[in-house]
């Protein structure tokens, strides 16, 4: 692979908190390496407007290797920049070529608001969890765990399911800002397992239940959400999710 | 004295006569006290969910913006669990064993037995939860080796082993959350600890001070706030990023660990720090970080060099004759699946004769062409294709490999740009764990009377060195199955401790430092970077307290830490303000305690004139060039007590192998 | 879980979207076959519109039918008023919108745009239901001819006023658009329903994906076939 140096031309969101207004600035950056990460040309920047006595640009991040689910960039009109099945932090500048325009913004949602520049707060998301995104089983309770027999497709189902990083990219691209992804992801993980049985009806009702309640869209199934998920979680979970809440609605007693 | 409080009698009695005898809360006084865990990755979350269920009130706090993204999470590679599912006579005495071996007999055997034991309930508990882990077709669950280990005990979720378990063990604390049992404190860091001598009926103080809060900064509003807790867990993870390049999270820090020792917790072994060989090579001065590759590519890849210095020619131009697989010409009997310090010390000491590849000459080959052709044969076999072409046995055995190690390769090509199916992965080693940490007795508990260290948070279980798929192992069995019991041990006596005010003046006081430390550091308005700063200290750990260390150079790295030091408190820029959200001032705060753990590293690694597991000195080794450890002199732990600033005081503690006897390792 | 509160969950009104949308999908073959009808003078041109005109008695004299009709007025109603709520409320679960739109990097246009094309439809409803539903049920006295097959009793002749209507080439390129807008949001609509009603294993997925298409597209044709056969006089009067 040859390397090059690009100049590009940066238009990123600035907002000093979730309280005042936000702009665009723009931003003029040079002799970027194709082989940076776009994040490590973000610490470029900084680095220099640092140097220049500005505020430098605030983003989520932290492992770097696309597996946290921190970093949250909105590149170029899509969740984590142009790459497939990709977070921000792995996307590499040999992406974009000498003289290019990018255009960074936050996660646009409702229920993420901004807490600064390119931070958005993404609580919600454990808010549904806490409705009911779990296996009741208190420590010490388990039984030897091959005394359960999971069939071998199922349980990789659900570690399919189970591979989402709770980035949010799936709201950030749903023009419903809908977290259905994110929640069929979680309800389909446990309801796929036998451990996650005994629970089953009530968990998708709460976190249904929670999930509007924290002001998410509904799901109309344009399938940007999978288009742009860093871990490939396929909308099929959304329809296990609508048929677990039916029989969950019309079977229980309550 | 440094007192361990390992209990007496058979080792492999030690863990159940504890927990026979402990002191119990009962379940009315367990609402009564309250617990701080700081870190929420497979320890902390671990011990947040039990201690939640238990009963105790517990207060959580993170810096990330939620708790599952401790960096745990991006463990790929497995949990080892003397499960012997295989059948391969594993058990509980090996894992103990092996680890004890592995780690080069700088570990506590009483610690090390206890790990293997509950490793089992782990997993148990962990598939309860609902973690994925892979299964055979037969509904069972599936194991590979891992590390050079010569049985399979390792259960493994794909590549994402630290993600799945992190998860479970996330679902499990945000329900005790739900249930109102743990509040959680996310963009919360922690920056000091507060500590408070009990007063006796008289109103006077008497005895040690106890570890009651701590003080945090919310990372959203700027603003600090005093927390109380009757017992104090420290969940805060390992120091690799003192390197700046490591393959830890960006956030991972000492600050945690680093406020404890210097109100009076020991640190352990701080110079033992695990280089991983098999990490993503730097490509430039713009790197912020390394990426692993998991240690399982060595199962099939093959590493070589050219034999000729300064080989400029691409990797498939050079012929078979003029290539060097040094780890098979070194180490017959392992070969590529040698240890983890062996091998990255190997690439080292290539790449410094000058055999290195690459554009920077720092990193060397990871080689699949011999396992697609040995893979494409095998298939060609099972399909009775007779007689097949090149092209054909390599289709087959691009199949295999995609199939194993595909997620790794594509991460690898997304990363450089390189199609590892074509040409050799560069591979170089990078700082990926750090086995020393607080220094803890049998019940987790630091020499501070109720702070606790859990985790990579703490020195105790890997000696010197850690084996590949044992710190989730430790991390979990801290958090679920240790800390339950040796905390009640100590909340037993508090039960009486009534809730101390935050407007107590130890809080004050504590607050009041934290705060003029946070001023001190945003008023110097200097002209070099944070960043920049970090960078520098990495550079000078990497090259004088790295894979090989000597007495000059360990020398010569105090001094220039020191020097660091003073230019950091003198010539720091901080923008921004402090009300508010500014992860520059949380990086600074990071960084100054760097740079001072990175001085004690140095000293530790200076006194311990020996090689052992991933601390070598280059004065300790033998006549072919491996690793001397020295048991007559230096079968020990050596705890640092910090007495003032760049003055520490060594307490060893001896360490008594009555079951592994120490041999010296050897993999010929 | 009441019902109250299953139906308006985000999922619920989801449902709710899903099954009207398939009871309108059931209507839209049965519309289509009666007006099928109209074919019947390709085969024999003495038919004249007499089989359509048949059915379309059939269809209006039967009470069961009429109680039908109620049904689907109330499906049509659903199927509008929770489409318009919900893709409001959607909407305004993103108050502060994208600087560079994700446009169609993440899918197709139309599966972005039901409810442009579900509004384009409404209109489209409204013109048809004035061209054809209020002449035969309500205004049927001052509107509407009579005719009479074998003797019978009289029975209204809608067939002579499609004739009427589809003679005019503007109302033709009304209903094309008409049923081009339809073929589009069924595209989606579709398999969006079963998928929405908990279909979710693949080879019923890969079915309704399958059929979908081939239906959205086979039955707006048919549909568009019978105005451009009536203004082109394939199906006509002698």
């Amino acid at each position: 692979m040859e390397h090059y140096n690009m100049n590009l031309t940066l238009k990123v969101w600035r907002q000093k908190s979730s309280k005042e207004q936000g702009r665009f600035e723009t931003y003029q950056v040079s002799d970027i390496s194709s082989e940076m990460s776009f994040l490590e040309m973000i610490d470029v920047l900084n680095e220099r407007l640092i140097k220049e006595g500005k505020d430098p640009i605030a983003f989520d991040h932290d492992c770097r290797e696309g597996i946290c689910g921190a970093c949250s960039m909105y590149i170029n009109g899509r969740p984590h920049g142009p790459w497939q099945a990709n977070t921000t932090c792995q996307l590499h500048m040999r992406a974009y070529k000498d003289g290019d325009t990018i255009v960074v913004e936050p996660w646009r949602a409702n229920s993420f608001p901004v807490i600064k520049d390119l931070v958005v707060d993404r609580t919600a998301f454990d808010r549904i969890v806490q409705a009911g995104g779990y296996i009741s089983v208190n420590t010490g309770n388990a039984v030897d765990a091959n005394a359960m027999l999971i069939e071998k497709d199922k349980a990789d189902a659900a570690f399919a399911a189970a591979a989402c990083i709770g980035c949010g990219a799936c709201v950030a691209a749903c023009k419903n800002s809908s977290a259905m992804l994110f929640l069929s992801a979680k309800v389909s993980h446990l309801a796929l397992l036998p451990q996650g049985e005994p629970e089953r009806k009530s968990r998708v009702l709460n976190m249904v239940q929670q999930m509007d309640k924290e002001g998410f869209g509904s799901c109309t199934f344009t399938e940007a959400c999978e288009a742009v998920c860093p871990k490939e979680i396929s909308v099929t979970n959304i329809s296990r999710l609508n048929k677990e809440y039916i029989i969950a609605g019309l079977t229980e007693e309550k | 004295m440094l007192n361990s409080k390992i209990p007496a009698g058979q080792l492999d009695l030690k863990w159940t006569d504890y927990k026979g005898h402990c002191k119990l809360v009962n379940p009315a006084n367990k609402r009564k006290l309250e617990v701080i865990i700081v870190g929420t990755g497979l320890a902390g979350a671990s011990a947040a969910a039990s201690l939640g269920e238990l009963g105790y009130k517990v207060k959580a706090f993170c810096f990330q913006d939620s708790p599952r993204r401790a960096h745990s999470i991006a463990a790929q590679g497995g949990i080892n669990a003397a499960k012997n599912y295989q059948n391969d006579g594993d058990s509980v005495f090996r894992l103990f064993y092996d680890t004890i071996k592995g780690g080069d007999y700088r570990a506590r055997e009483a610690n090390v037995h206890r790990l293997a034991e509950v490793s089992a309930n782990i997993i148990d508990q962990c598939v309860a939860q609902g973690v994925p882990l892979a299964r055979e077709y037969g509904g069972l669950l599936s194991n590979r080796s891992f590390g050079g280990t010569q049985v399979q005990r390792t259960f493994y979720a794909a590549g994402q082993t630290g993600q799945q378990l992190l998860i479970g063990a996330y679902q499990a604390l945000e329900r005790q959350v739900a249930l109102g049992n743990v509040t959680m404190y996310t963009r919360h860091e922690m920056l000091d600890v507060v500590l408070i001598k009990d007063k006796d009926k008289a109103g006077n103080e008497v005895g040690e001070a106890k570890c009651r809060g701590i003080v945090v900064r919310n990372l959203i509003t700027g603003e600090l706030e005093r927390h109380f807790g009757h017992a104090v867990l420290l969940c805060s993870g390992g120091y690799g990023n003192v390197f700046y390049l490591s393959t830890n999270a960006m956030g991972s820090n000492v600050t945690a660990a680093w406020k404890a020792h210097r109100k009076g917790a020991y640190f352990g072994n701080p110079c033992y720090t695990q280089i991983h060989p098999t990490c993503i090579p730097v490509s430039g001065d713009h790197q912020s970080k390394l990426t692993l590759m998991s240690e399982s590519l060595r199962n099939d890849g093959r590493i070589w060099v050219p034999k000729k210095q300064g080989d400029n020619r691409k990797p498939n131009e050079i012929p078979e004759e003029e290539r060097d697989y040094y780890l098979e010409r070194r180490y017959p009997a392992f070969g590529n699946l040698v240890p983890r310090d062996v091998a990255s010390r190997a690439a080292k000491e290539r790449c410094d004769a000058g055999y290195g590849v690459g554009s920077s000459k720092q990193a060397v080959y990871l080689d699949y062409a011999n396992a697609i052709e040995r893979y494409g044969k095998i298939e060609c076999g099972k399909l009775g294709i007779s007689n097949p072409s090149a092209e054909v046995i390599r289709k087959h055995g691009l199949d295999v490999v995609k199939e194993k190690y595909g997620n790794l390769f594509d991460m690898y090509e997304k990363i450089t740009g390189e199609n590892p199916y074509e040409v050799p992965m560069r591979i170089y080693p990078a700082v990926h764990y750090t086995m020393g940490g607080l220094w803890v007795d049998y019940e987790l508990m630091t020499t501070v009377p109720g702070l606790y260290a859990l985790g990579e948070a703490n020195f105790s279980d890997h000696g010197a060195n850690r084996l590949g798929a044992s710190a989730l192992m430790q991390g979990l069995a801290d958090g679920y199955f240790v800390i339950p019991y040796t905390i009640g041990n100590y909340l037993a006596d508090e039960i009486s401790t009534k809730a101390i005010s935050l407007d107590h003046p130890e809080f004050v006081k504590t607050e009041k430092d934290v705060r003029d430390r946070i001023e001190k550091l945003m008023n110097i308005k200097g002209s070099q970077s944070v960043e920049s700063f970090h960078k520098r200290l990495g550079k000078i750990m990497w090259d004088k307290c790295g894979m090989a260390r000597n007495e000059k150079g360990l020398q010569e790295a105090i001094v220039e830490i020191q020097q660091l030091k003073k230019e950091f408190w003198s010539d720091v820029r901080i923008p921004g303000g402090i009300s508010e959200m500014n992860p520059e001032l949380d990086k600074a705060n990071r960084v100054a305690d760097f740079i001072e753990l990175g001085e004690l590293m140095c000293k530790d690694a200076l006194n311990r004139k020996e090689s052992c597991g991933g601390h070598f000195r280059e004065e300790s080794q033998t006549d072919e060039g491996e690793a001397a450890r020295n048991d007559a002199q230096f079968s020990y732990v050596s705890a640092w007590e910090f007495k003032g600033e760049s003055d520490w005081q060594l307490h060893p503690e001896a360490l008594n192998f009555e079951v592994a006897k120490p041999t010296q390792r050897s993999y010929k | 879980m009441k019902w109250s509160e299953f139906f308006t969950s985000s999922v619920g009104k989801k449902l709710v979207m899903a099954f009207t949308g398939l009871f309108l999908i059931s209507f839209l073959i049965v519309h289509a076959g009666i007006n099928a009808c109209i074919w019947a003078d390709l085969v024999d041109s003495n038919d004249n519109g007499e089989m359509f005109n048949k059915a379309a008695h059939f269809m209006g004299a039967s009470y069961v039918i009429r109680i039908m009709e109620i049904g689907l007025f109330l499906g049509f109603f659903l199927h509008i008023i929770q489409g318009y709520m919900l893709e409001f409320k959607n909407r305004a679960r993103r108050k502060q919108g994208y600087q560079v739109a994700m446009g169609s990097k993440g899918s197709a246009w139309y599966r972005k745009s039901m409810g442009l094309l579900g509004t384009l439809i409404l209109l489209f409803l409204i013109i048809h239901i004035q061209d054809f539903w209020i002449p035969s049920r309500i205004t049927y006295a001052t509107t509407l001819g009579e005719v009479t097959y074998n003797n019978g009793a009289p029975i209204h002749d809608v067939f002579t006023k499609m004739l009427v209507v589809f003679s005019s080439g503007w109302v033709v390129v009304i209903y094309l658009l008409g049923c081009f807008s339809l073929c589009w949001h069924l595209l989606h609509g579709f398999q969006s329903s079963f998928r929405t009603v908990g279909v979710h294993n693949k080879k019923y997925v890969a079915m309704a994906k399958g059929a979908g298409i081939f239906f959205s597209i086979f039955i707006s044709v048919v549909f568009a076939l019978m105005p451009i056969s009536i203004y082109y006089g394939w199906v006509n009067n002698n």
